[in-house]
């Protein structure tokens, strides 16, 4: 009956609405579908799974009913090229009608959807993607994951108590990476430090010897390492057959290098390294423990890292904000009932800045360690409500 | 060029020569329906605004207008590799080439009129790619099959490096981002349906077919046959070897240029992935899937490809790369000369059967 009654109202408007018309979403709908476009396949294929097995893990435990609707969750692959990402998010939104779009594993792929989001008013929950400039580029942007300034500079202003006096960076060189590398300089240099050479790498490139060894003949206190979680395991493989510790260099960098899903397989020759980021699988909480026991239980061979917990906090904030508007699908109020938002996840408290739609949480400084048998990060020193520091 | 004037002559110049010439080039029924299937996919998402539905014809407006740029990429190997026989692993330098002078045309123009202008930016990415390709095309004329493998793939990698590089003109790894397309002849917006993206890619990629058509039926394309059947004996009979290699190569770089116009316009930007490697490994496999030395071979090929890409993907997202592998290894040991060569069998057998009413196929 509902059917017959949206078919004869586009028949009646039929072409002017299709050509004139905007996106619209049949408000009656009792399905409401979120899109999640995750990197599956290729070199980042690692954050996919995460992803996708986070928001299946919160499903399992919260069911698919939400304000009266039914939760339908779509996963595709972009492969990590970023006209597919556009590509399928422009599809979910026209054929799928999508109330929201998540995942964007790389800051490339969540640029290229925002003139389509922007169009379209359709809310993007960001669960990995770290570059500050990101949200700012659409107004549907909201992100659950982390900027890579707000965990980079917590980590300068503790390298600079820590009596790192000279500092070299290498990073990816691409948007995350260069956020990283400017805002520990800009830190590390106010507190009387001084950052030698920023060294970039190329992205896809997994060779980071030449660069270690430029790294290593600088001799600094310090070396700032980042490159994207999935990219982790080659670089620290490569770190410690350099044997930086022994030339008397701190290796230090943000969470990614020492990503949950791959420590165990660097080897106990990480042991000891400095990082700083906003999760890690030991993290002391009930909520935490009971997270990582039933994500282990539902993916055998895997441990929740940040990009899980992102795909866990970015189904919680589509739900709550479901709740908000009563089940109304309209893209605008979602967003606005995303704002302010704050609640406890398994990497303790966080919000969204109303004013930014960025996340705010807190920030910790962690050593790996070994423990039952298995590498972890062990939390000692934390900096509370962090906001990304470039935005206005 | 001369090819004009080249064809002009065949066609003055009346005999069983250049008659047999025009039948080729005659438009066949199977032709009218490939482009009539074209059509009616794109007027077929129209359908459930009008209160019907399509069972079959899935409406995906952008995958389908990917899939005729990826064919018009297919399409510009075809000519060097199915008529020529230069083989080619770096059209995706090409297509990047013309995707980045479109996407900067477009964010740069912005409001100037002219320079704004979707065909005014295809014309633009196609010249650009065009000379590359020309400045390059003297390296493919050094040495055999695998030495031009490894120079086109060389100049490819250059150019991606310096795209990744350049960071200042191209946004390096995060693209380039805030590119403006202006509406199609100031009448039609690109719209988020992707109505506009698919009629303007279909009508830009039968203009390109529709030439490329006319220059393999003209004397221009049987040289290059007979290059690619034996170089050494259309030498001796007086061919210009090297220059109809040069024309060919450049003429193949233009339209994968604006190949990359196309795409770099409908979606609004401009990625490294657009000259990266797979870019051109796949639209090889494209023509060689389809068929090569047909001219529809690439678009067949594209359209296979891809559909089946989405298909599989959307069934096992994690998986299906295994799936389309199979496929091609199948496609491989089982199929020679593609789809096209199936479909040729195909026929000859059905010919077999029924006595043919006039000339075969050539």
């Amino acid at each position: 009956m509902q059917r017959r009654t949206v078919v004869a109202g586009l028949a009646g408007s039929a072409f002017a609405a299709t050509f004139a018309g905007g996106i619209q979403i049949a408000a009656a709908q009792e399905v409401v579908k979120i899109g999640l476009i995750a990197t599956l396949t290729g070199p980042q294929a690692a954050s996919g799974r995460q992803k996708v097995a986070g928001a299946r893990l919160f499903m399992a435990q919260h069911g698919n009913k939400v304000a009266g609707k039914t939760i339908e969750l779509i996963v595709k692959d972009d492969t990590g090229v970023a006209d597919q990402t556009r590509r399928i998010a422009q599809e979910l939104i026209v054929n799928d009608k999508v109330a929201f779009l998540a995942g964007f594993s790389l800051t490339p792929l969540a640029l290229a959807v925002a003139p389509v989001i922007t169009q379209a008013k359709v809310p993007a929950i960001i669960m990995t993607a770290g570059t500050s400039v990101i949200t700012e580029r659409s107004p549907y942007f909201v992100r659950v994951s982390f900027t890579l300034p707000q965990q980079t500079v917590p980590l300068a202003e503790w390298a600079a108590k820590n009596g790192v006096k000279t500092a070299v960076s290498l990073v990816s060189d691409y948007g995350p990476g260069i956020d990283t590398q400017d805002a520990f300089k800009q830190r590390l240099e106010e507190r009387g430090g001084k950052v030698v050479e920023q060294i970039k790498a190329p992205l896809a490139n997994p060779e980071f010897a030449p660069f270690l060894q430029r790294a290593k003949d600088l001799k600094p206190d310090a070396l700032l390492l980042f490159v994207p979680a999935p990219t982790a395991g080659s670089l620290m493989r490569q770190v410690v057959d350099r044997d930086l510790a022994g030339a008397g260099i701190k290796v230090i960098g943000t969470g990614d290098i020492t990503d949950d899903d791959q420590l165990n397989s660097m080897g106990d020759a990480v042991i000891g390294l400095i990082t700083s980021h906003f999760y890690s699988a030991a993290h002391d909480s009930p909520l935490n423990k009971k997270f990582v026991a039933e994500f282990k239980q539902a993916n055998p061979n895997m441990r929740p890292n940040f990009i899980g917990v992102s795909g866990y906090d970015g189904m919680y904030a589509m739900y709550e904000a479901l709740k908000k508007t009563d089940g109304k699908t309209d893209g605008t109020a979602l967003v606005e009932a995303m704002k302010g938002m704050k609640w406890e996840s398994p990497r303790g408290m966080m919000s969204i800045d109303p004013a930014t739609r960025d996340v705010i949480q807190d920030v910790y400084i962690r050593k790996v360690e070994k423990k039952d048998g298995e590498l972890y990060n062990i939390e000692f020193d934390v900096v509370k409500d962090v906001k990304d520091p470039l935005h206005k | 060029m001369s090819v004009a004037s080249a064809t002009d002559m065949s066609a003055a110049a009346a005999g069983p020569a250049s008659l047999r010439l025009m039948s080729a080039a005659r438009w066949r029924w199977y032709e009218f329906l490939f482009w009539g299937i074209a059509v009616a996919c794109g007027l077929s998402t129209l359908a459930p605004a009008l209160g019907f539905t399509v069972p079959v014809i899935p409406t995906k407006l952008m995958l389908m207008s990917e899939i005729l740029i990826l064919g018009l990429l297919a399409l510009s190997i075809d000519l060097t590799l199915g008529y020529a026989g230069l083989v080619t692993l770096g059209q995706g330098a090409f297509f990047g080439i013309g995707a980045y002078t479109a996407g900067l045309m477009a964010k740069y123009g912005a409001g100037v009129a002219p320079l704004s202008d979707p065909l005014l930016g295809l014309l633009g990415a196609g010249l650009a790619a065009g000379v590359v390709g020309f400045a390059t095309s003297f390296l493919v004329l050094r040495g055999s099959d695998l030495t031009r493998l490894m120079v086109t793939l060389g100049v490819a990698l250059i150019v991606e490096e310096l795209v990744n590089k350049l960071k200042d003109i191209t946004g390096g790894t995060d693209g380039l981002q805030g590119v403006m397309s202006s509406s199609v002849l100031g009448i039609w917006d690109f719209d988020l349906y992707g109505y506009t993206a698919f009629w303007y890619a279909l009508g830009i990629t039968f203009l390109c077919f529709w030439f490329c058509r006319r220059l393999v039926n003209s004397p221009f394309g049987y040289s290059l046959r007979a290059i690619k059947g034996n170089a050494l004996r259309a030498r001796a009979i007086g061919m210009p070897v090297n220059a109809r290699l040069i024309q060919v190569y450049t003429l193949s770089a233009f339209i994968a240029g604006v190949a990359g116009g196309l795409l770099a316009q409908t979606t609004q930007f401009a990625s490294p992935d657009m000259v990266a490697f797979h870019r051109s490994a796949d639209s090889l496999l494209m023509v060689i899937f389809g068929g090569a030395g047909h001219l529809y071979g690439g678009l067949i090929g594209a359209a296979i490809f891809r559909v089946m890409q989405d298909f599989l993907s959307n069934i096992t997202p994690q998986y299906w790369l295994f799936w389309v592998g199979i496929v091609l290894i199948l496609l491989v040991l089982f199929v020679r000369n593609g789809v096209i060569g199936l479909m040729m069998a195909a026929s000859q057998k059905y010919i077999a059967k029924v006595p043919p009413k006039s000339g075969a196929l050539k």
